[in-house]
């Protein structure tokens, strides 16, 4: 029989406002196992704490009930306080009569009557309640980025600095992601590459990262701490370790019409191919999309002016099997597609383009070497406009657009209008805008100089229709603040794409089984107090597959993420939830419902034998759980016809007992 | 179809036992009297001439005394099974609750097995002999002299709308595998739906009443294969749930229409063997029709290891508010 204390919290007026906290303690008394049931103002503070220790010592309470707010808030303070008076944490019970009852009731009667009953249940649980104790688990100290853009390589070089092995996968030849991509960055204009690129090169060069390109994780299992990761580095048909990067092979490669994705298919590229001059690593990569030899047996040239013997037309996709103990997520993002667009004629006129392309008209190692040019015609553009919120805010057009802000356009918008005035000042630049959003460090004064000093034309209001004529694009815009039409013929249309998160992160979310919002975000385990973190042990979220964020949010989320995989890495062992599934060998009939229904793999099957009459043995399968790897959901509770499979701490006898207690 | 006879059995058991393929048989044995013919296992060629019968009666499914039957030894036994039978024995399979290896299967064809309880209604009692061709059949008794009985008369409802002819599991056929059937079981679950709660309430109530907790339907499910079952296991906190009140007692049937949800393949075996004639198969069906149209057509027993929807889980599994709302329908 236990002998259990009951403490009901006052929680200053929060509970006692609409709870007799007097008459609760006073009906607890007598109920089964009860020897003490008192009340205090607050339970969770020293004096509170001090008075349940005590009142271990002094009547050998074996089990505890508290009647306090939700578990969620003290469970673990309670469970700290009975520890330290000498019982086990598992016999604290919470019954949360504040949340579920004084805030939800406004009648001291009715509040009263539930808290009652509320505490009648936790006591019927606790009456069955056995100590527990948790399991412990090593942490394999080694993580995995997922993707190897900005916020990979933040988070990447940060973990590695601490000294822990870490590996990028990256799906693209080269780590870099979109920043390689820009041209300069808002608000200090810095160029991109001239701080991106010593990041790559540090990521290569560091002895305690590797880098997997041309790779993707394509099977995940275990839990935190105890990751396994299948990787699968596609064959690039080049020996990476024995590649040079000299670049030879791609200046002699006969098949010279490949779309250049890396400049958006701007210009062309040849079948072998390395995306950029920075690219780490530095490795020639054939696409066996267009590569003669590999399509058809025939040409070879590229090994033949190879003096490193790095080609290998042979090579076949190699699956790498690695443990790690966290994961970070960093896949980044994509801008949405313009095809549905059609009022911008992004689909008529090769000189309405996306931001993206923009940046690289201007990069110095883009298609026309930085300078600004029509795609169609290779002429300067005179009159430019911008359109803002192409796809974003779109609260009216879900099966084009998103409902969400992309957060990032407004800037670079700004950046790309002040950019061009002060390169072509011949140039009239128009911006059409829903808002313009800059909040952050120098953002506003950013947006002042394109306006004030560098004289863009901002014009708050939606352009309606773009309509190419001849060679030029007739932009029909609505001025709201003046209230007119506006008729602007314009050379040249860039459209402020909305960005959502990149397509593989859907499929990687099921693996991982990591949650995701309506927009295939990833979700955070919380939003403000642990926004780095997802709510699956052990994966962390870093960049813009968590939100839109412009480069210096991404970099510190990435240290963040990065701080939080040290702090557990950093652990030699993990302790367990003891709260897991347990199978009843006595019971069992091995029938695998368990397993089928389990998410997280913990059920194996063992033949065990067993002792029978008349001094025979039986050789029956029986379900055991890796206590490790259960993560308490109780899905195998349910699925088991015989009831031998049960959860710890929550029992089903435990539950009904409660039951019992509610409905009695 | 070739009409199956008892020496068509026995030979093939003989056989089978001489060749060593198995070292015991299991089939029926003659009882008091010709409709209570009991499962019995024979261990030689003897045993099986003098006692082993075959005939309308047999209707026992008897891939469940396999568990049994399996662990007694390493030898192979031969079983006898109907199609209805088979997905039993592959559902058990699923649930790996005996050895594949340690079973030899002879699949027979079956025409319908014949229910004593729906005979009786009809004749009475004094029954010696019944005897069946393709025209129906013929009850010979001791006050009314032969009485002649269609077919419909005669065979068990569960017969009456046997959902397959084809055997899904077997080493060995007598005769010509048969044939799917899109049949009409799931009427009555209809008939039962378009009730009114209450008049669906009243009619379990005068159904469930008769109930005598002699758990024979539970004893001969082959769904209910555990080790312990629930209801024996005061920790399981299902017994004292049955028992609360007078109609609450026959809870024990709804909670076990839910343990065997999504596994029993439909064989009919708790209705067949029920003392009361209580129409527990109904409960069973309804629970296969709401799987039916909630997941897509499942069939428990027609693969072994096949994932029922119950224990799985895909995208487009319903919604469970839809699900409430159409209960609510």
């Amino acid at each position: 029989m236990q002998r259990i204390g009951v403490f009901v919290c006052w929680c200053g007026s929060n509970i006692a406002g609409t709870v007799d906290v007097q008459a609760v303690s006073e009906a607890l008394k007598n109920e089964p196992g009860v020897v003490l049931s008192t009340n205090y103002q607050y339970m969770c503070s020293q004096a509170g704490q001090d008075m349940i220790k005590a009142a271990i010592a002094e009547h050998k309470l074996t089990g505890i009930v508290i009647c306090s707010c939700s578990p969620r808030m003290h469970e673990a303070t309670f469970r700290k306080t009975a520890a330290a008076a000498g019982i086990n944490p598992y016999m604290v019970e919470i019954a949360n009569i504040r949340e579920q009852c004084s805030w939800v009731h406004k009648e001291m009667e009715i509040g009263t009557e539930k808290a009652i009953i509320l505490g009648k249940a936790a006591i019927a649980k606790v009456n069955l309640n056995t100590p527990l104790t948790p399991g412990e688990s090593p942490v394999t100290k080694r993580a995995l980025v997922i993707g190897g853009g900005i916020a990979g390589i933040q988070t990447a070089l940060d973990i590695a600095d601490a000294g822990f092995e870490v590996d990028i996968v990256e799906k693209k030849p080269t780590i870099g992601g979109k920043m390689a991509q820009l041209d300069k960055t808002f608000p200090t204009l810095d160029c991109a590459a001239c701080i991106l690129t010593p990041k790559m090169v540090d990521v290569g060069q560091h002895e305690k990262i590797r880098i997997f390109s041309y790779s993707e994780v394509t099977a995940l299992e275990g839990f935190v701490g105890n990751f396994t990761a299948t990787i699968t580095k596609k064959a690039r048909f080049v020996k990476e370790d024995v590649c040079t990067g000299c670049g030879l092979c791609t200046e002699k490669c006969p098949q010279k019409k490949v779309p250049n994705e890396f400049n958006l298919g701007m210009d062309n590229r040849r079948a072998i191919y390395i995306p950029f001059a920075q690219a780490v690593p530095k490795v020639a990569t054939i696409d066996p999309d267009h590569c003669t030899m590999l399509k058809t047996g025939k040409c070879g040239l590229c090994a033949k002016v190879c003096t490193a013997g790095a080609i290998d037309y042979t090579q076949k996709d190699e699956v790498i099997k690695e443990k790690y103990g966290a994961i970070v997520v960093a896949t980044g993002y994509e801008p949405i597609s313009m095809e549905k667009f059609d009022e911008f004629a992004y689909n008529q006129s090769k000189d309405v383009i996306t931001s993206l392309e923009f940046e690289r008209l201007t990069n110095a190692a883009g298609p026309t070497a930085g300078k600004l040019l029509r795609p169609s015609d290779g002429k300067h553009p005179h009159k430019i406009v911008f359109v803002q919120c192409v796809g974003s805010r779109c609260e009216n057009c879900a099966e084009k657009g998103k409902e969400y802000c992309s957060k990032i356009c407004c800037m670079y918008t700004a950046k790309h209008a002040m950019l061009t005035r002060d390169k072509y000042p011949d140039t009239e630049v128009y911006v059409f805008y829903i808002d313009v959003r800059t909040p952050g460090k120098n953002f506003d004064e950013f947006y002042r100089r394109a306006v004030e000093e560098y004289g863009v034309h901002y014009i708050k209001g939606m352009v309606g229709k773009v309509t190419p004529e001849g060679d030029k694009l007739m932009v029909q815009a609505s001025d709201l603040l003046a209230d007119k039409q506006l008729h602007i013929d314009a050379d040249l249309v860039v459209l402020a794409a909305a960005i959502e998160p990149d397509k593989s992160a859907r499929p990687l979310a099921t693996m991982l089984t990591a949650s995701m919002d309506t927009n295939d975000f990833f979700t955070e385990a919380h939003p403000k107090l642990r926004p780095v973190e997802s709510p699956t042990a052990g994966v962390y979220l870093s960049g813009t597959c968590q939100g839109p964020k412009d480069i210096p949010e991404t970099v510190s989320q990435a240290g963040a993420a990065a701080a939080k995989v040290i702090g557990l890495l950093a652990k030699d062992k993990l302790t367990g939830n003891p709260c897991v599934a347990h199978s009843d060998e006595l019971m069992c009939n091995g029938c695998s419902s368990c397993e089928r229904v389990c998410p997280y793999g913990a059920i194996t099957y063992t033949d065990k034998e067993f002792r029978m009459p008349n001094r025979t043995t039986l050789i029956r399968r029986v379900a055991s759980v890796n206590e490790a790897v259960c993560q308490g959901c109780g899905a195998c509770t349910v699925a088991c016809p015989s009831g031998a499979m049960d959860l710890k701490g929550f029992a089903s006898e435990q539950i009904i007992a409660e039951v019992d207690a509610v409905c009695k | 179809m070739q009409k199956i006879t008892r020496e068509t059995l026995v030979a093939k058991a003989s056989a089978l036992l001489a060749e060593g393929m198995v070292d015991r048989v299991l089939g029926w044995k003659k009882g008091e009297f010709a409709y209570d013919v009991t499962p019995n296992v024979f261990a030689d060629a003897a045993s099986l001439e003098k006692d082993f019968v075959y005939g309308d009666f047999c209707g026992a499914n008897f891939s469940k005394y396999l568990i049994a039957e399996t662990r007694k030894g390493e030898g192979k036994i031969l079983v006898f099974l109907k199609p209805c039978d088979t997905y039993s024995f592959n559902q058990l399979l699923t649930e790996h609750r005996f050895d594949r290896e340690k079973v030899y299967v002879v699949g027979i064809p079956c025409e319908g097995m014949a229910d004593i309880g729906k005979i009786k209604a009809e004749v009475g009692e004094g029954i010696l002999e019944v005897e069946s061709d393709a025209n129906g059949f013929t009850v010979k008794t001791l006050y009314k002299g032969d009485v002649k009985l269609t077919a419909e008369q005669a065979l068990g409802e569960r017969c009456l709308v046997c959902k397959s002819k084809k055997h899904v599991a077997y080493d060995e056929l007598i005769g010509e595998d048969g044939v799917v059937i899109d049949s009409a079981r799931f009427d009555e679950v209809e008939k039962l739906e378009k009730m009114s709660s209450d008049e669906r309430f009243a009619f379990w109530q005068n159904e469930l009443s008769r109930c005598i907790r002699c758990n024979a339907c539970r004893d001969v499910c082959p769904a209910c294969s555990c080790e312990k079952c629930v209801f024996n296991n005061p920790k399981s906190g299902v017994e004292n749930k049955a028992v609360a009140d007078s109609f609450e007692e026959k809870m024990f049937h709804i909670i076990r229409a839910f343990h065997v949800a999504g596994r029993c393949t439909d064989c009919g075996e708790c209705s067949r063997v029920c003392p009361q004639d209580i129409p527990l198969h109904l409960l069973n069906r309804k629970f296969i029709k709401d799987i039916n149209s909630f997941y897509g057509e499942y069939q428990a027993g027609e693969t072994v290891g096949s994932r029922a929807p119950l224990v799985n889980y895909t995208t487009e599994d319903i919604e469970p508010s839809e699900a409430v709302e159409r209960g609510n329908q």
